[in-house]
């Protein structure tokens, strides 16, 4: 083969830095987070089904975002009662950073920047 | 064409006096541009606040009011000594009267008005001029007159800091995490490479506070609406000698100052 | 063609590898500054811009220069400038890419550049100069790479290739405006509030970039076959005293406006370059060497016989450079912060990191440089019209 060692080289160096992601990962086991009490169907704030929550909240977030810093739409209104649309007065009052954003975010490996600037009281400034 | 001498002054009449009509359109402009703050925004609500130095004596009063601004909003104030001018954080802080108005100092102004000091802020300018340079609104003018502060869409290219006239914005060098000494859990920090600055406690006037200053300041610090004759802000304006910082650059500041006069006096 | 750039001799290879391993060593660096944010640099709240921005703007001006090689040999015909247009054309590029890389490290938050593009912002001025950089780095790639393609083959270039030509000349002149617009518009800011500091920028461009393209085609034709001939260099030298000359004389109104109006906020910036302020005075060697340095050129170009002695021409053309790189890429935009909005004094002086990352572009851009004129000397050489006949 013309230049068949350069060409060989070439096409290791290649896959390794292809693979990188998996045999970084591997032998680590992460827990699969256990089964969530809600209903995919149940209604959550901002009349969003859960299953759709638990896949779109990001979406949600920037949205809401948008609507507090920019907008100073602060507030939202359901069934009844107001809720701040904020991570550390709104989501954090309800839901657990590490019990529950944690598992999922850990297990789907991101890592959100959204803790640079927003954290919780149990954990504190990490 | 041809113009003869009779045309030739008609012509030269009407531009002289065309000339004349809009030399007095200059000055009506430029003595409504120099009385100040000549009623720009015609909203309903436009915020301001009103400092009434007079009200403030003890290094004590003067440290409240910074304080409790920069514990409700996670200010790192724990900067090491070294960076500590460099890479300093600050929403609110207090300096000589020299620092706050430089074009307006004179010689003879007594001792006691030189050491005077006088809490600085961003003055939520009627014509921003960082909104003006900011290349994603990131900064942008609220139509109630404050100028906020986007801290999830600003690039950290600071070219506000440049613009601003006033030093009111600061730059995050560094994490600012470690350097934060008490922390509020209900307000978020900041990401290392955002500009950051006073934001008028926005987050507080939704809940119906006042902003985190005023409210520590024992009513030396006024906070109101510019635009409703009757707010507080305005009975003091209208009732008091008042400065604004460096107006001759056409930002309109919605910071005033009242500074008294005799007291300083001796 | 960019097959070219990968069959070299040994001194070309040499230079490569020292230029790949400096931007490495600054990439490195970059990397540090990544994760421990701009603390690692010498800027300050107070002067919040630094080496980055000053490279960023002189660089700028490098790029706008190509115009001057452009302007005579397309609009005006000026053949002897045949061989040496190319240059002008590529060194744009190479200066393009390293504004483009010294916006990017000055960023507190590069992930977020995007955001230029996604929420556009008229009334910004660098959205503006985002806007235009990118288009005079695609006209200059485009206009080079296809001129040069067409010269291999022994073509005329493409029917299209025209109109970019005469596009990239306003284009160039809008570049600098842009750039002096990003500092002549801020209020307060007194030694940058002047209406001529877009034709002050363009004067010190066609100065400094020209003289950079001098000495850059000299060394080509020590090292290679490649010779753009004396007289088109003696041209572009003529270019050179003249925008030098219109360079000083408008700093020199400056200092006049400043000094004999007696307005403190227009004299400080001035009094802290050249004499420092109550003590702070880092910057007055540098500046002061720019004011030798100025002087040095403009006696040794003005008078035509010294200028035609190809080895004071080079003097001068360094001197230039030296004097044009100090006054933009360091006093400009210092001397714009200093002193603050409080009448008071914090300096800036790089540190070793942010210096490391400023070397490590300036190698990415001579490296981008030396590709690219490997490629246009390389075709020249193979078809045998690497000499000028000038």
């Amino acid at each position: 083969m013309y230049n068949g060692g350069k060409i060989i080289a070439g096409l290791i160096i290649f896959i390794a830095l292809v693979t990188f992601p998996f045999y970084t990962n591997m032998g680590k086991t992460i827990e699969k987070p256990a089964d969530l009490a809600a209903a995919p169907d149940e209604l959550h704030i901002g009349d969003l089904p859960i299953g759709q929550m638990r896949a779109e909240h990001m979406m949600l977030l920037d949205k809401w975002r948008d609507e507090v810093v920019r907008g100073g739409q602060r507030y939202i209104t359901y069934d009844g009662d107001e809720y701040e649309k904020s991570i550390q007065n709104g989501c954090l009052a309800c839901h657990s950073k590490q019990e529950f954003c944690g598992k999922c975010h850990n297990f789907a490996g991101v890592n959100p920047y959204c803790w640079n600037c927003h954290y919780s009281e149990e954990e504190g400034l990490l | 064409m041809k113009i003869d001498r009779r045309k030739f002054l008609k012509l030269a009449s009407c531009t002289g006096i065309g000339l004349g009509l809009s030399a007095a359109d200059i000055f009506k402009d430029t003595v409504e541009a120099s009385s100040g703050h000549s009623a720009v925004s015609t909203a309903a609500t436009r915020y301001a606040m009103v400092v009434d130095v007079r009200k403030l004596q003890t290094a004590e009063e003067y440290q409240r009011i910074v304080s409790a601004c920069n514990k409700i909003h996670n200010i790192p104030t724990l900067i090491p000594e070294k960076d500590d001018i460099k890479h300093e954080i600050k929403w609110i802080w207090n300096d000589t009267y020299g620092h706050a108005f430089p074009d307006q100092v004179n010689y003879y102004h007594p001792e006691a008005f030189k050491q005077k000091l006088f809490p600085l802020l961003c003055n939520h300018c009627d014509h921003p001029p960082c909104v003006r340079v900011c290349p994603t609104k990131a900064t942008f003018k609220r139509p109630d007159g404050i100028v906020q502060q986007d801290m999830h869409r600003c690039i950290g290219c600071r070219f506000c800091m440049a613009a601003c006239p006033y030093g009111s914005r600061s730059f995050n060098f560094v994490d600012p995490r470690p350097y934060i000494e008490d922390k509020n859990p209900e307000y978020p920090t900041r990401t290392m490479g955002v500009v950051e600055k006073c934001t008028f406690c926005s987050e507080r006037l939704e809940k119906g506070q006042q902003p985190a200053c005023a409210e520590a300041s024992n009513g030396a610090l006024v906070f109101g609406n510019l635009n409703d004759p009757e707010s507080e802000v305005r009975k003091i304006l209208k009732s008091n000698f008042s400065l604004q910082r460096k107006p001759e650059l056409g930002t309109m500041p919605s910071v005033f100052y009242v500074i008294g006069g005799e007291e300083y006096a001796g | 063609m960019l097959d070219k750039a990968l069959k070299g001799g040994k001194k070309y290879w040499t230079l490569v590898i020292i230029l790949a391993a400096m931007s490495g060593v600054g990439v490195l660096t970059y990397l540090q500054q990544l994760k421990y944010g701009l603390g690692i640099t010498g800027m300050s709240r107070d002067v919040s811009w630094g080496f980055y921005i000053s490279q960023f703007t002189f660089l700028v001006g490098v790029a706008a220069s190509a115009v001057m090689l452009v302007i005579p040999y397309y609009l005006h015909h000026f053949k002897k400038f045949s061989k040496i247009v190319i240059l002008g054309e590529f060194l744009a590029v190479a200066a393009v890419t390293m504004c483009m890389l010294f916006i990017f490290v000055d960023m507190g938050q590069p992930m977020r550049i995007m955001n230029v593009f996604l929420y556009p912002t008229p009334n910004s001025i660098l959205f503006w100069d985002a806007t235009v950089l990118s288009g005079y780095l695609l006209l200059n790639i485009t206009i080079g790479w296809a001129t040069l393609h067409a010269e291999k083959r022994g073509t005329a270039p493409a029917s299209w290739v025209k109109p970019l030509i005469y596009l990239s000349i306003p284009w160039a002149v809008s570049i600098h405006t842009v750039t002096a617009f990003l500092y002549a518009g801020l209020p307060g800011r007194h030694f940058w509030l002047t209406a001529i500091m877009a034709a002050r920028f363009l004067a010190s461009a066609f100065s400094g970039g020209p003289a950079l393209l001098i000495i850059l085609a000299l060394i080509v034709r020590k090292n290679t076959k490649f010779d753009p001939g004396k007289e088109p260099i003696q041209a572009v030298a003529k270019i050179v005293t003249y925008a030098m000359i219109a360079n000083v004389f408008f700093i020199l109104l400056e200092i006049f406006t400043a000094f004999y109006s007696n307005i403190p906020g227009h004299m400080h910036a001035f009094e802290y370059l050249f004499a420092g302020i109550e003590g702070h005075a880092k910057l007055v060697p540098l500046m002061w060497t720019s004011v030798v340095c100025a002087v040095i050129s403009l006696f040794l170009l003005i008078p035509y016989k010294f200028r035609e002695n190809e080895t004071l021409l080079i003097i001068a053309c360094i001197t230039v450079f030296i004097s044009l790189w100090i006054d933009k890429g360091f006093g400009l935009v210092i001397g714009g912060f200093v002193p603050n909005h409080f009448g008071t004094v914090t300096e800036y002086w790089p540190t070793a990191k942010e210096s490391l990352i400023t070397l490590g572009i300036w190698s990415i851009g001579f490296l981008v440089l030396t590709i690219l004129y490997k490629v246009a000397i390389s075709v020249r050489e193979e078809l045998g019209t690497a000499k000028s006949e000038y």
